[in-house]
Formats: C-alpha cells, sequence, structure tokens
C-alpha cells in the first residue's frame, strides 16, 4: 500500500514537470498576446524600432535580435580555436595524465565564475584593453561583449569535446599509426572525423549558452536600441534588453518585453534540439 | 635458445639481436631475444599468456613509441636497416600490422580505408593509380568479388572476417616487408579463420609474415617456423613439423603437449 | 604493387610538431582569463574584506559620499546580501531537492516509458533556458499577482534554475548503482519505497549530493532572475514574502552607484570563495563516494 502511494507520489512529481513547462509557456504566451497583436508577430519581429515615449510608443524585436546574433556568433567564433586545442589538449595529446586534470580544473573553475564578475572584469579590465585597440571611444560594445562571452563560453565546448575525443577507441588509432601516420594525421584523420558530432554538438550547445548569457553582456554592450551597425558598434542583446527595461515596464512595453522573452526562449529550444539531434547521430554511427 | 635450422643460404628478412623491451625498470617482458626470420615464410609466435610474443611483436614496427614508460633495447635488423635507430614511421611503412581486433576506420568507406595508407602519409595518387591499388589489393584478400560494387560505403556493415580481411588489405596496400599479425583471427569465427588463413598460405608467396597465435593448431596448420616464448625468452626457433614432432627444449615440449598455458 | 618513396617526412613531421605547440599555447591562453580575474577579485577586493563586511548592511549612498569625501572607508558591509542569499538560496534548495529527487527517482526506474521520455526532454528544455526569461516567469506567477517583489519569488526562479540539475544528477546516480542493490532489497521482502530510501538513495549519496552542491554554487551567483523576484532590501530581511537583497543583487548595486563601487570587489571575493569552496566540497565528496 505504501508503495502505491510512493508511486503515486513520483508520478505526481514528474507531471511537475510537464505542468511546469506548460506553465512556463502559457505565462509567456498569454502575456506576449498584448505586443503580438499590436503588431502582428512578423510586423514586431521585424520591426528594429525601440521607442518607449508614450506619445510616439513603438516596439519591435529586430535590434536584439541582431544584437543576439551578433554577439553569439562572433562569441562562438572566438572561442573556437582556444575551445578546441583545450579539448585536444585534454582529450588527445594529454589524455589523462595530471596535467590534463589541472587543466581541466582551471577551466571548470572558469565555468563557476557568475556573470556579474565576469561583467566586472569585463567594465574594468577588458574595456581599457578595448579602447586602447582603438575599437571605438567608449570600449563598450558588441566587440567587448563577445570577447568576455567567449571566455565565458569556452568550458563548455571544451569538456564536452575533449570527453568525445577521448572516446575515440585506441584501436583505431593504432591502426592508424601502424600506416606510418604522425600524430597530426591521427588526430586529422581519425580522432577528430570520429569525435565529429559531439564536437559540433558541444559548440551548438555553447552557442546556446551564448544567446542566453544576460548580466556580463547588459554590463558591456552599451545599452543602445538598435541594430548594431557592425562589431564596433553598441547595442542590446534580447537578454540585456529586458534585464535593463523589465524594471518600470508596465503595459504594452511590458508586454513587449516577454515577447523578446518568449522568442529568446524559442530560439534557445531550438539550438538545444539542434545539438540533441546532432549527438543522436552520433550515437547512431 | 635451441634452433634447427629453419632455412639455409637464404639472407634473413628480419634480423633480431638480443631485443628487449621493459614495462618498468628492472622487469622484463621481452628479454634478450635473437634470432632470424626469412623471406616468404609464416613464422608463427607461440606461448602462453604473458610470454611476451604481443609485446616482441608490436616492438618490430615501434608501437611501443606510443607509450613513453616502455623501454626497447637491442637491435631489429629489418632489410639491413636497425628499426630501433630509424625513423619510426619509415619502420611502419616497412612493417605491415593487422592487429586482434578488426578496426576498419568508421569515418572512411572501403575504398578510402584500402588507400588510408597513404592518405595518412599525404601522398596524393591519380585515381587510376587509387583505383589499381584498391582492386589489388582487395583481389589479394579474396574480398573484391563481394565489395566491389559497395565500395563508397563505409565498412561497418561486413562481416567480421570480411573487416580483418580489409585491415590485411589495408596493410598490404603500402607493399610492406612484412606483415606482423597479432592474433588476427582469434577474435573471429571458425569459417572466416579458415578464410583468412588459407589467404596467408597463399600471401607467403609475395610478402613474409609473423604471427603471433595462442592457436598451436593454427600455428602447426599455416606456419612454415614456429618461435615459442616463455616468460620474455625465446625457448626454441625452429621448422613447425619438426618442432612439433620432435621439439628440442623440454619447455617445448611441456607447451605443446599442454602441460600449461 | 608500386613502391612509393613517403615523401617530405620532415615537412610532417614539423607541421606535426607546430601543431603540438600550437594547442599547448593556446590552451594555455584559455586558462589566463581565469587568473587576470582572480587577480582583480583578490587585489582589489582584500581591503574591504573584513569583518565589517559580515556583520553590517549596505550603507545608503548619502553616507558612503560623505564618508568617500572625508577619506574614510565606506561604511557598512553586505550582511543583508549574506542573510538574503541564504534565505532564497535556501528555500531553492528545499523546493528543487524535495521535488528534484523524487523526480530523478522516477526517471531512474522508468527508462523506456513515453512518459518518462517526454518528462526527460522538458527537463533538458528547462535547463537550457536562459536565466532572465525565468525571471520573467517567476515574476508572472508571483510578483504580479501577489503585488510585489519578495524572496519567495526569488527563490521559486532560482528552483526552476536548479532542478533539472538535481533531476539529472539524481537519475545518473541511481542508473548507475548496479540493480543487484534493488533486487537484494526486494528480494529480502523490503517494500520498493524502503530499498529507495534504505538503500539506492543512501548509496548513491555521493552522486546526489554532488549534484546538489554544484547546483547551488550555480544559482549563488545569478543575479538577473532576482532582479526581477526579489529586488533587493537594504535591510537584513527574513521575511519571505518581502523584498530582500542577495550578494549578486548588492554587487549590481553598487556597480551603479559610483559612491558604494569601492564595495564590489570585496563582495565578488566572497561570492567566489564561496563558489570555488562548493565546486571543490563537491569534488571531494565526488571522490569518496564513487559508487
Amino acid at each position: 500500500m505504501k508503495d502505491k502511494i510512493f508511486r503515486i507520489v513520483l508520478f505526481l512529481a514528474a507531471l511537475m514537470i510537464l505542468l511546469l513547462a506548460a506553465g512556463i509557456i502559457y505565462a509567456l504566451v498569454s502575456r506576449s498576446v498584448e505586443a503580438f497583436g499590436e503588431y502582428g508577430i512578423w510586423g514586431f519581429v521585424t520591426n528594429a524600432e525601440w521607442d518607449p515615449r508614450s506619445a510616439t510608443e513603438e516596439y519591435g524585436a529586430l535590434s536584439f535580435i541582431m544584437g543576439t546574433l551578433y554577439t553569439a556568433f562572433f562569441s562562438l567564433l572566438l572561442c573556437i580555436p582556444f575551445a578546441l586545442a583545450v579539448a585536444l589538449f585534454n582529450g588527445e595529446y594529454f589524455k589523462g595524465s595530471k596535467l590534463s586534470s589541472f587543466v581541466s580544473s582551471i577551466v571548470d573553475l572558469l565555468a563557476g565564475i557568475p556573470s556579474i564578475v565576469y561583467g566586472l572584469w569585463g567594465f574594468y579590465t577588458v574595456r581599457p584593453i578595448i579602447i586602447e585597440m582603438g575599437v571605438n571611444a567608449q570600449g563598450f560594445g558588441i566587440f567587448l561583449s563577445s570577447v568576455v562571452l567567449a571566455i565565458m563560453i569556452i568550458p563548455y565546448a571544451s569538456s564536452l569535446s575533449a570527453e568525445f575525443l577521448s572516446m575515440v577507441p585506441n584501436k583505431l588509432k593504432e591502426g592508424a599509426y601502424s600506416l606510418g601516420a604522425t600524430r597530426l594525421e591521427v588526430v586529422q584523420h581519425i580522432s577528430l572525423p570520429t569525435a565529429a558530432s559531439g564536437i559540433v554538438a558541444s559548440f551548438i550547445l555553447a552557442l546556446g549558452r551564448a544567446l542566453g548569457e544576460t548580466m556580463a553582456v547588459t554590463m558591456l554592450i552599451g545599452n543602445t536600441n538598435r541594430i548594431p551597425q557592425g562589431l564596433r558598434d553598441t547595442g542590446n542583446t534580447m537578454a540585456s534588453v529586458i534585464a535593463n527595461q523589465f524594471g518600470e515596464a508596465d503595459g504594452l512595453k511590458l508586454s513587449a518585453l516577454i515577447a523578446i522573452g518568449l522568442l529568446l526562449f524559442i530560439i534557445t529550444a531550438l539550438i538545444n534540439l539542434v545539438a540533441k539531434m546532432v549527438m543522436k547521430k552520433l550515437a547512431r554511427t | 635458445m635451441e634452433s634447427v635450422k629453419i632455412a639455409s643460404g637464404k639472407t634473413p628478412i628480419l634480423q633480431l639481436k638480443e631485443v628487449s623491451v621493459s614495462y618498468s625498470p628492472g622487469s622484463f617482458a621481452v628479454n634478450k631475444v635473437s634470432t632470424n626470420i626469412y623471406p616468404n615464410t609464416i613464422t608463427a609466435i607461440m606461448g602462453p599468456s604473458g610470454c611476451g610474443k604481443s609485446t616482441l611483436l608490436r616492438a618490430i614496427n615501434r608501437m611501443h613509441d606510443l607509450y613513453p614508460h616502455i623501454k626497447t633495447t637491442g637491435e631489429i635488423i629489418l632489410k639491413g636497416k636497425n628499426v630501433l635507430a630509424m625513423d619510426p614511421m619509415e619502420v611502419r611503412r616497412m612493417a605491415g600490422m593487422v592487429f586482434q581486433q578488426p578496426n576498419p576506420f568508421p569515418t572512411m568507406s572501403i575504398y578510402d580505408n584500402v588507400l588510408a595508407g597513404y592518405k595518412l602519409n599525404g601522398i596524393r595518387l591519380k585515381k587510376r593509380e587509387r583505383d589499381t591499388i584498391v582492386e589489388q589489393s582487395l583481389q589479394s584478400v579474396g574480398l573484391w568479388e563481394e565489395v566491389k560494387d559497395v565500395m563508397t560505403k563505409r565498412g561497418s556493415f561486413l562481416s567480421g572476417g570480411q573487416q580483418q580481411r580489409l585491415c590485411i588489405a589495408r596493410a598490404l596496400a603500402l607493399n610492406p616487408e612484412v606483415l606482423l599479425m597479432d592474433e588476427p583471427t582469434s577474435a573471429l569465427d571458425p569459417i572466416s579463420t579458415n578464410k583468412i588463413e588459407e589467404l596467408l598460405l597463399q600471401l607467403k608467396n609475395d610478402f613474409t609474415i609473423i604471427i603471433v597465435t595462442h592457436n598451436m593448431s593454427q600455428a602447426a596448420r599455416i606456419s612454415d617456423n614456429s618461435m615459442f616464448m616463455y616468460l620474455g625468452e625465446l625457448v626454441e626457433h625452429g621448422n613447425t613439423t619438426q618442432m612439433f614432432t620432435k621439439p628440442q627444449n623440454k619447455r617445448t615440449e611441456e607447451y605443446l603437449t599442454g602441460v600449461f598455458g | 604493387m608500386n613502391h612509393h618513396k613517403i615523401t617530405h617526412t620532415g615537412w610532417r613531421k614539423g607541421k606535426d610538431k607546430m601543431t603540438f605547440v600550437l594547442v599547448c599555447l593556446f590552451s594555455l591562453v584559455a586558462m589566463f582569463p581565469l587568473f587576470f580575474i582572480l587577480w582583480d577579485v583578490i587585489s582589489k577586493g582584500y581591503k574591504n574584506f573584513n569583518l565589517r563586511l559580515f556583520t553590517e548592511v549596505t550603507p545608503s549612498s548619502m553616507d558612503a559620499m560623505l564618508a568617500r569625501m572625508n577619506g574614510e572607508p565606506i561604511p557598512g558591509g553586505i550582511l543583508n546580501g549574506i542573510t538574503g542569499t541564504v534565505l532564497i538560496v535556501g528555500m531553492a534548495i528545499l523546493f528543487s531537492v524535495f521535488l528534484g529527487l523524487f523526480i530523478g527517482i522516477y526517471l531512474a526506474d522508468n527508462r523506456g516509458k513515453r512518459f518518462a521520455g517526454i518528462v526527460s526532454y522538458l527537463t533538458d528544455l528547462l535547463q537550457g533556458m536562459p536565466s532572465i526569461v525565468i525571471g520573467i516567469i517567476a515574476y508572472a506567477w508571483i510578483v504580479k499577482p501577489l503585488g510585489g517583489y519578495s524572496a519567495l519569488a526569488g527563490s521559486v526562479a532560482l528552483t526552476i534554475m536548479m532542478l533539472p540539475m538535481i533531476v539529472r544528477s539524481t537519475e545518473e546516480t541511481l542508473k548507475m548503482l548496479p540493480v543487484a542493490y534493488k533486487e537484494a532489497g526486494l528480494a529480502l521482502g523490503s517494500s520498493y519505497t524502503s530499498v529507495v530510501f534504505r538503500i539506492l538513495i543512501p548509496s548513491g549519496f555521493g552522486g546526489i549530493f554532488t549534484g546538489i552542491l554544484l547546483a547551488v554554487s550555480r544559482v549563488m551567483g545569478e543575479t538577473a532572475p532576482l532582479m526581477l523576484t526579489a529586488l533587493g532590501a537594504s535591510v537584513v530581511n527574513w521575511k519571505v514574502m518581502e523584498p530582500t537583497s542577495a550578494i549578486p543583487l548588492l554587487i549590481w548595486d553598487f556597480y551603479n552607484d559610483p559612491n558604494l563601487v569601492d564595495l564590489i570587489w570585496s563582495s565578488s571575493l566572497l561570492l567566489l570563495i564561496v563558489i570555488f569552496l562548493l565546486n571543490w566540497i563537491a569534488k571531494i565528496v565526488a571522490r569518496k563516494w564513487k559508487v
């Protein structure tokens, strides 16, 4: 009898996830309706205007979608060489060694640093460098945010990739060595291709994290509500505009911000789905 | 080490001189092995588990280089050159290896697998050369008819025996001086084993084969000469038929009659 | 068959060596930011890292300004942030562990079932949600209906963040336990419930506890969702329904206030120490309790 109750309790607990997910979607959608109703979904998504002044109130998500895409993809680009290097270091060249555990611990610590601390460091230490480099006068903008964002996502891309690399069977590598290949050739022709789907999936997941990152970006991107004109420009991402302007928002503005939240939710969910499908392809080979 | 005349008048293709391999200081997995291997022969290396036969085989193509704690000493002269003093990559071109577990590369098609040795070594071949090498290699392992229509597919759907023959073809495509085989049939079913043994008997006309086997009857079936190893030492090396009927060393006799191993 | 002499071995070996050097170099550079950040936080934060930090509440902007004009160190500390974090994260731990444990048990025991598959997929979905969106949800569910910011709303947001992590670590830990444990327990006539609570969970305690520690260390530093839910307070607050502060929120307030800016580094130092400590303990627990 006790067991029956327990199993029902377990089932109800699991059901909570369903309710949670449903509740989240409902909450986001129902509160976005006002904004979407006003401009139409397509209209809202393609509108680059963001004007909270009551006389000329007009809202559109495009500036922030572009800001998000700029920062996320640029940071992914920047992180690839470093994340791949660390992955090769830990999963191939120094696999299993003490040095490798040390390096992975350091990289794990990087993952543990809160976003706001990255923002502070970005503001006080990296920004002056960006200004020195002559990127732009105030330092803020896509470039600065992407650099810090890239550092933040390296651990996510590298630790998963390293795992996939270390799972490449030894017998395949020995087979290649026995044919006279150099280490690089084994990595190039055997290790990387075999671990390819996993590595791609981990970078896609890292991209997903970059898309949703809030605090560091909010502090570094410059908070302007228009489409960034290139990497030197300032802007806002979907996450940062919500963080910046949610405080006093209500009415149509609030609905617009929540609609942006819904869009962000959908985009990250899709990215994670793609990563999952890529990893499933790995499991099949 | 007792030896019976294993060949006369020919020059050995491989000479082992006081070859020792140790995994940790002081303990030797292979202890001062010295002997000669003659061209176009099949030499079986037999012995109980842990006697050092695989270790000795892998020393020949410098596989131990991959593991820094393993030390190899002595001389291994392959076609006049000391393997241990050479560039390992060149050694591995001269000595091809087939492993116990068939390991066709899963990210390459059957066609590309055969040519893997060239691709990995950065050698570019013209299409006609490639096609010729692939066909010849697959023919020589008796796989051509079976796979010629599906060569662009990955090799994972092939049976274990076919995969192993593919791996042999891949090793042979580089035209090695010797073919080193580390228990190549122990993971296969009897029918595939049979096919591969027949294949080896044919291949010996063009190649020199050294095969590590824990299966005495296999050694008896296909090898011309046999090496018997025990606790890292080469106990006896001689003509297979003679060794099986009249072993020179008591240890050999005990192993062959199943007293141990 | 043709003999092809292996060509440009030197070139191939050179490429190999160079790639190795590049891999090591880039890996080294990838580690630099950790040291730079630690250096910044420690060197700038130790000055204000004193007892006051832990025992006094945040100064008002005015008091801070006056102190600076007089060349005195800023009065006050972050006690309200510390208690706030304890309250909010504490409640979140309660909610998420309670719920997450059961869901993890359910998923570990019902592999292959359609419903479990859906729950598993949705758990992953929740895990990938940006923290700011979770903040919006907690705002919509708690702040708006109850008419005000509160510690409870903050806890709900953090609970949603922690839940997927605890579900996963519980599920994975239980899955790794040998089936023999469960079977032996049942064979002794024990009820399923007893087997779970007296055998499986204790056996898997290491992995489950590690999962909880890691989830806590993750949400301790979260700012965005709390901005929309707990808002912050300048006094120590233990009332669940009132706006409450938290360490990351205070860091954000300090950052935005030129008079209080000096406190950001000591607060960050405290935050990092706690987070790294939790991670370190998690590593030790994981190692000692290897299943």
